[in-house]
């Protein structure tokens, strides 16, 4: 990146030098964490003066670190390409990431500071300054960069760099060459600025977030971040969206904003914390499971957004359905409660069970003696268990739950011999062509007395404004079956099993596309039952 | 002397007294390791053998143990008092449970000597004076009932004589002829089809039939003297059940066949024992049968009122030879040194060789669900498709289209009464005979199954095949062991991104480089290959192309429709290609199909199906390009870093410039080094360009343009793996299905060959033709090479297992894999440290689990033991190695 001002006679460019406390003549190098940090002047008079960092990165000596620093290695953030700094083919060499604002921050720490020894007077000065950044990785692109800068009085010049020129079809890439002009902001505050956005537009924090992090943020953030109109978003990822860190930098920022205005204790007016951060639906539930598992070194909570997808329960992935998605998810599981009251089962299968929002649910209701969940997730098996609280319940409750891998492809003698299964939003997430070994496994082989299926339809997606025509809500969708389809299924496959089958809506019912999703509830039973049930049904329509 | 009688699998349950010298019969006549006594018990429980309080305990030790050695299906006596009641009906349960008899064995000996005997020991001295008469009294009380309390064989020792004289035979079980060695004629439910079985003995299975006076068969004999079996079900529904059973019977006294009962022969058995049984499914035909016979042999007049007498032996000379040939039936037979079972209605693996009335029940009537169907007939439990023994279990009873083997089972009913056919398995060749029905002899409740038990209908394996810690047996690396960690990474992905394992019949193994080179600015030389595989005493190697695409296994058939009849799976396209992961390479199902029938067209051009036997084949091959596959990685990733550096060079080189023309001096070479730093980023953008090439737009037949198959390694065929077969051949069978490629002309077809060179690893000469071959390879812009023995499967000189194969990747491929900027010198030093053990163990044990599911596959063996190895593979892929090797 380069720094450049200008100036006049009497107030020379070459005060920059000062600043930065890097004299313009001589060329210095610097080791730092990631490599050998280095800074030159390619220009510097009276008129012009411009300071260039350029960081070496060892990306050899970069890898091995992160292979035997284990736990405190390279973890990149969830939906990155995975393992990010674990590959020598890297753009961290190239790119002004995050490992970019460490070594301004160790090469400018005094300047960031705004301390200016030779000439005290300058240090709070707005400069006119024009910063450069030829890679910033950017996600977001051009349009967040300036959602970032703009509001802090910069010019912002971001292009966007293409991928491979040989390749137009690929598009853009995720960089930007950026240029910063303005002339209303002090030095010290812009690096600090430069120091909190890079990693924030990066995306990968390259190492592990920890308390000291969220100090880091509020000194770097003295002065502007409060004020700034996107800083939740900002915090959010900087703290590599632990949502748990997250609220306590919240609470530390509104601190922060509101002891200015009102001098008062943050946790007076801690009132309305949101739950979620931008981006990440999917951390709205693991929020109150880490904030009581504490230490923010222990293996994250992170990435919640990236796995709960096998488990096909909602709110998992920021999809269109982002905001609908908490309440819908209730209903269904509200629904889901009412039907298993109402066939009176008491053990009950969570096959596909995720996070365990419904476990959680079923075990708060003593009705239920005994549930079980089941994921061919272990990651989401990890969560449940966490959201359950497991380890800490008390004897006799913790013997109503289990909770163990299994796959719905093959058969498991450990689901049978159970009052009801549950297939919450699972049947999607299974390719077609399998849907018959799902279908032997649970209906055939595990033979619950009840099983309830819960699936989009399709037909009510023309409803969500954010879901493009012809999409699915969720990126692990293999199908999303149509009202008339999704009777066939559950028509044919009660028949070919033995069970009787009824579809009910879940949702606002809308008159033209019906509910956003429906629910099959087969049970098993004589045709004495069948009788009973269409007498009932005869009874109540009469 | 008193011989004692005890089937060699049974518990034998002594009943005595104490003092009454049950343990020291206990070691006379039996192993002690058969022997669990309650004083042994007591005593690790409690430290004491006395310590009567600690005997709840101990006895719970005891019925643990003895649970134990029954399941294991090991003869187990228990030396106990066994005085009361309600302890030997533990152990009568306990037997029970686990399907072998209980025999007891009394040692009635006089109170005195065994007063005498406790006195004699101190340990005994505390023993209070009334247990021993108590004990007596309870003994007393006992002798009688021990046949009702469930005790098969009740053998009572009286006096201390009798007891010094008692040997103990065991006897084999009347199911066990595990020493008869056949060959076999298992034959199928023939329900009175008699024509049609001396069709099938005297025809397809060649046995000479002796006949009566009268023409009627009596018998028959194999001139090579194999054996039928029958498997029941000889009666009832057809025209000639008598005749049947007097072919039948014939042989089994003449000792040319076996006969096991089906449910039809026990309900005429209780029939013609005069009990009341319902007459229907076919029994009125048998009856009405059986009595014209008598009418015509004995001459005697029928008489309506008297029918009931007339069923009495005396009734009629043939009826008594049957009832007594049913009576002699047993329930299921273990033939052949264990490998073959036999049972009418199929018999799971824990009732091999047992005794007890549900093995009876199971062998003749199946298990049912207690559901019945829409036709009113009980629903059976797919008890063959849980079934995961290494006996294979011949049966008949459920009538199916076509015989076919599953999990190791053949039902062999092939429903010749509602003219379908008469089926026969030669065992141990395991082929099928048949013969057709001469008509429909009697109309079925319910049609034939339209499929075979667990075919086609999707029925997946069990989870408890793959989870958990897991070992697999493999021929060519022994025993290997699954991690459960790993084993839970494949579950995930196999369940839910592969496709159907019925299908996936085969993962690629890695694949280790070769040693690390320390020839300057190389991190791997073909050098090292050669060297390695001279060092193990291979001399002929052959160095096969690398491709720059994606490993691809592809399962291709003659037509879709063998897909159906020979995996099961609803055909649609001619076969499936997938991943290393085993995921569907094509997200579009008519692009694959596409290819599969492009390939499949080439086979046939190349007169292959016929050739080499086979209506499939599975390949090896890669799929190119990479960016077909790779799009995401590419653009995410590779592109990605060639666009920063792109983006961020020429304003740093210029910034450098400028500070150097105006007079700063840059330390260290700074400037040089950034210009080498931006050569080295092209260097890699150049690498990673090669792989990229548009792919897209109909081709024809769906293939997308751009697309080309490099197949490079036969796999398997219908019986048969391939992969024995030298490389050069492989490849040379290869290029006849490439010059057979429908329509292709000038390299622009589908197919790709693979460019190939044989080495000599111990001829200089040849040595260095090879490494020039790598070099104008790698310069031309090619990935590298693989070094593989000419003859696949080959061992060193110590008999280990050498590298199926290594490959030496080419200096600017490896930009993609260690960075742009591997090759400067101080990075290479550090790369050279590199640690390949793991990553070699990985690539030997894989590669053995590969072959292994491939003769599994050869074998027709289950599927799940198919599956096993292939799941057991993507398994090992989630070990922890360093990605880049």
């Amino acid at each position: 990146m380069t720094i450049a001002t200008t100036g006049d006679a009497g107030r020379p460019a070459t005060d920059l030098g000062h600043l930065l406390h890097k004299h313009p003549e001589r060329h210095q190098s610097f080791s730092v964490t990631a490599g050998t940090a280095h800074v030159f002047y390619p220009e510097a008079d009276e008129r012009r003066c411009t300071a260039a960092l350029l960081l070496e990165i060892d990306s050899v000596g970069l890898v091995r670190a992160a292979g035997r620093g284990g736990r405190r290695g390279a973890r990149p953030a969830p939906g990155h390409q995975a393992g990010a700094l674990a590959q020598y083919v890297n753009d961290r060499p190239y790119a002004a990431s995050s490992l970019l604002a460490v070594a301004l921050g160790q090469v400018f720490r005094t300047a960031l500071r705004g301390e200016c020894r030779a000439r005290p007077e300058l240090a709070g000065r707005p400069l006119p300054l024009r910063i450069t950044v030829p890679a910033l990785p950017a996600y977001g692109g051009p349009e967040l960069v300036r959602r970032m800068f703009e509001p802090l009085g910069w010019r912002v010049t971001a292009d966007p760099v293409p991928l491979d020129e040989h390749f137009p079809q690929w598009g853009e890439s995720r960089y930007v060459r950026l240029a910063l002009e303005g002339d209303g902001v002090p030095l010290a505050e812009a690096l600090r600025q430069i120091y909190v956005l890079l990693p924030v537009l990066d995306g990968a924090k390259h190492y592990w977030v920890t308390p000291e992090e969220v100090d880091k943020l509020l000194r770097a953030g003295e002065g502007w971040l409060p004020y700034h109109p996107e800083h939740r978003l900002i915090t959010g990822r900087y703290l590599h969206r632990r949502a748990a860190l997250t609220r306590e930098a919240m609470q530390r920022l509104e601190l922060a904003r509101l002891a200015e205005a009102d001098d008062a204790e943050p946790e007076e007016l801690d009132n309305a914390v949101p739950e979620e951060t931008e981006e990440t639906p999917g951390t709205a539930g693991t929020a109150g499971t880490a904030g009581t598992a504490g230490t923010a070194g222990t293996a994250g909570t992170a990435g919640t957004a990236g796995t709960a997808g096998t488990a096909g329960t909602a709110g998992t992935a920021g999809t269109a359905e982002e905001e609908r998605q908490v309440p819908l998810a209730q209903r269904r599981r509200e629904a889901i409660l009412a039907a298993l009251a109402e066939l009176g089962a008491e053990r009950v299968l969570d096959l596909g069970c995720g996070a365990g929002h419904l476990i959680q649910l079923l075990l708060q209701d003593g009705r239920f003696r005994e549930v079980a969940g089941v994921d061919v997730s272990v990651r989401a098996l990890q969560f449940a268990a966490r959201r359950l609280r497991l380890e800490r319940l008390p004897e006799r409750q913790r013997e109503r739950v289990r909770l163990f891998q299994s796959a719905l492809t093959y058969t498991d003698s450990r689901l049978k011999g159970y009052d009801a299964a549950v297939l919450c939003e699972v049947v999607e997430h299974v390719d077609p062509p399998r849907l018959p070994a799902l279908e032997y496994a649970v209906f055939g082989h595990a033979r619950p007395g009840a099983v309830l299926v819960t699936t989009p339809n399709a037909e009510y997606n023309v409803r969500w404004e954010t879901l493009p025509a012809g999409a699915f809500r969720h990126p692990d969708h293999r199908f999303e079956w149509d009202r008339a389809r999704f009777r066939e299924w559950a028509d044919a496959t009660a028949r070919r099993y033995g069970y009787r089958v009824s579809v009910r809506p879940v949702g606002p019912d809308d008159p033209e596309v019906g509910a956003p999703t429906q629910l099959a509830l087969f049970r098993t039973g004589t045709e004495q039952d069948q009788n009973r049930d269409r007498d009932d049904k005869r009874e109540a329509g009469a | 002397m008193t011989e004692l009688a005890i089937p060699d699998l049974s518990l034998v349950v002594l009943i005595g007294t104490t003092g009454s010298g049950k343990s020291t019969f206990a070691r006379r006549h039996f192993r002690p390791t058969q022997v669990v006594s309650s004083d042994v018990c007591r005593g690790l429980v409690a430290d004491d053998e006395n310590d009567q309080s600690a005997t709840p305990e101990a006895f719970d030790l005891l019925h643990y143990i003895t649970g134990k050695r029954l399941a294991g299906g090991r003869l187990t006596v228990v030396d106990a008092t066994n005085v009361q009641r309600e302890a030997r009906a533990r152990l009568v349960a306990l037997a029970r449970e686990h399907d072998v008899l209980p025999v007891a064995v009394v040692l009635d000996v006089p109170e005195p000597v065994c007063r005498e005997r406790n006195a004699a020991r101190p340990d005994r001295a505390g023993l209070p004076p009334h247990v021993l008469p108590r004990q007596r009294r309870e003994l007393r009380r006992s002798l009688g009932a021990l046949q009702r309390e469930g005790f098969r064989h009740v053998h009572v020792l009286r006096g201390e004589a009798e007891v010094a004289a008692a040997r103990v035979a065991l006897r084999p079980r009347f199911n066990d002829l595990r020493h008869l060695t056949g060959p076999f004629d298992i034959i199928g439910d023939v329900h009175g089809c008699r024509s049609e079985l001396e069709t099938l003995l005297g025809g397809k299975l060649g046995y000479v039939i002796e006949r009566d006076g009268r023409g009627r068969p009596v018998g028959a004999r194999h001139p090579e003297g194999r054996t039928a079996v029958f498997v029941g079900d000889l009666v009832d529904r057809g025209p000639d059940s008598p005749g049947v059973l007097r072919l039948v019977m014939g042989m089994v006294e003449q000792g040319t066949a076996l006969c096991v009962p089906g449910n039809h022969e026990q309900k005429l058995g209780r029939w013609l024992a005069g009990r009341k049984v319902r007459v229907a499914h076919g029994l009125a035909e048998t009856i009405e049968q059986l009595e014209r016979v008598e009418e015509e042999e004995e001459e005697k007049k029928k008489n309506e009122e008297k029918e009931r007498q007339e069923r009495q032996p005396e009734g009629g000379g043939f009826r008594a030879r049957v009832r007594a040939f049913l009576d002699g039936l047993v329930s299921h037979y273990v033939l052949d040194g264990g490998r073959l079972v036999v049972a009418h209605a199929g018999l799971p693996e824990k009732y091999h060789g047992r005794t007890s009335g549900r093995v009876r029940a199971h062998a003749l009537f199946g298990e049912t669900t207690g559901e019945t169907d829409e036709f009113g007939l009980p629903v059976r439990y797919p008890w063959a498709e849980d079934y995961r023994g290494r006996a294979a279990v011949v049966y008949g009873h459920t009538p199916v289209p076509r015989a076919s083997w599953l999990n190791n089972t053949i039902c062999l009913d092939t429903g010749a009464v509602f003219g379908g056919r008469l089926t026969a398995l030669r065992w141990p060749e395991r082929e099928l005979a048949d013969t057709p029905a001469e008509r429909v002899w009697y109309e079925p409740v319910r049609p034939l199954a339209a499929e075979a038990p667990g075919g086609g209908t999707g029925r997946p394996l069990d989870v408890a095949d793959v989870q958990g810690r897991r070992v697999v047996t493999t021929r060519h690396a022994g025993r290997l062991s699954v991690r459960e960690e790993n084993a839970a990474a494949a579950l995930e992905v196999m369940s839910r991104f592969a496709v159907d394992p019925r299908l996936l019949l085969y993962l690629p193994p890695t694949m280790a480089p070769c040693a690390t080179s320390a020839a300057e600015g190389y991190l791997e030389h073909p050098a090292e290959a050669f060297a390695a595989y001279r060092a193990a005493g291979v001399r002929e190697v052959i160095c096969e192309e690398k491709h720059m695409g994606s490993r691809a296994v592809v399962l291709v058939a003659r037509d879709p429709r063998v897909i159906g009849e020979r995996f099961g799976v609803a055909p649609g396209a001619p076969g499936a290609v997938w991943t290393r992961t085993g995921r569907a390479f094509f997200d579009d199902a008519a692009t694959a199909a596409g290819l599969l029938e492009r390939l499949s067209a080439a086979i046939g051009g190349a007169g292959l199906w016929e050739e080499l036997e086979t209506g499939w084949l599975l390949l090896d091959a890669e799929l190119m390009p990479w960016s077909l596959k790779a799009g995401g990685l590419l653009r995410g990733q590779y592109a990605a870093v060639g666009a920063a550096a792109r983006a961020a060079f020429p304003e740093a080189l210029a910034a450098l410039e400028a500070a150097r023309a105006r007079g700063v001096a840059l330390d260290g070479g700074l400037l040089e080094r950034q210009r080498e730093r931006a050569a080295d980023a092209a260097a890699f953008t150049d690498a990673y360009r090669r792989y990229c090439w548009p792919a897209g737009g109909d081709g024809g037949d769906g293939v997308p343009a751009g697309v080309r198959l490099a197949p490079f390694g036969l796999l398997a065929a219908e019986g048969r793996s391939l992969a024995g077969l030298a490389h050069d051949r492989q490849l040379a069978l290869i290029d006849r299905m490439i010059a057979a490629e429908p329509g292709a002309g000038g390299g622009t077809g589908l197919l790709a060959p693979t460019g190939r060179l044989v080495v000599d690893t111990a001829d200089e000469a040849s040595v260095a033709a090879g490494t020039e071959w790598w070099l104008e390879l790698t310069a031309a812009g090619g990935e590298g090479m693989v070094v593989k023995p000419l003859a696949a499967q080959v061992r060193d000189g110590d008999g280990r297992q050498v590298q199926p194969g290594v490959k030496c990747r080419g200096r600017e491929y490896l930009r993609i894999v260690y960075g742009p900027e591997y090759t400067r010198p101080e990075n290479l030093a550090r790369l050279r440290e590199r640690h390949l053990g793991h990553k070699r163990s990985l690539a030997l044990r894989e590669h053995a689990l590969g072959l292994e599911a491939l003769d599994r596959l050869a074998a027709d063996e289950p599927l799940w033991r198919v599956h096993e190895a292939v799941f057991a593979v993507l398994a090992l892929e989630s070990e922890p190695v360093d990605p880049r090797l």
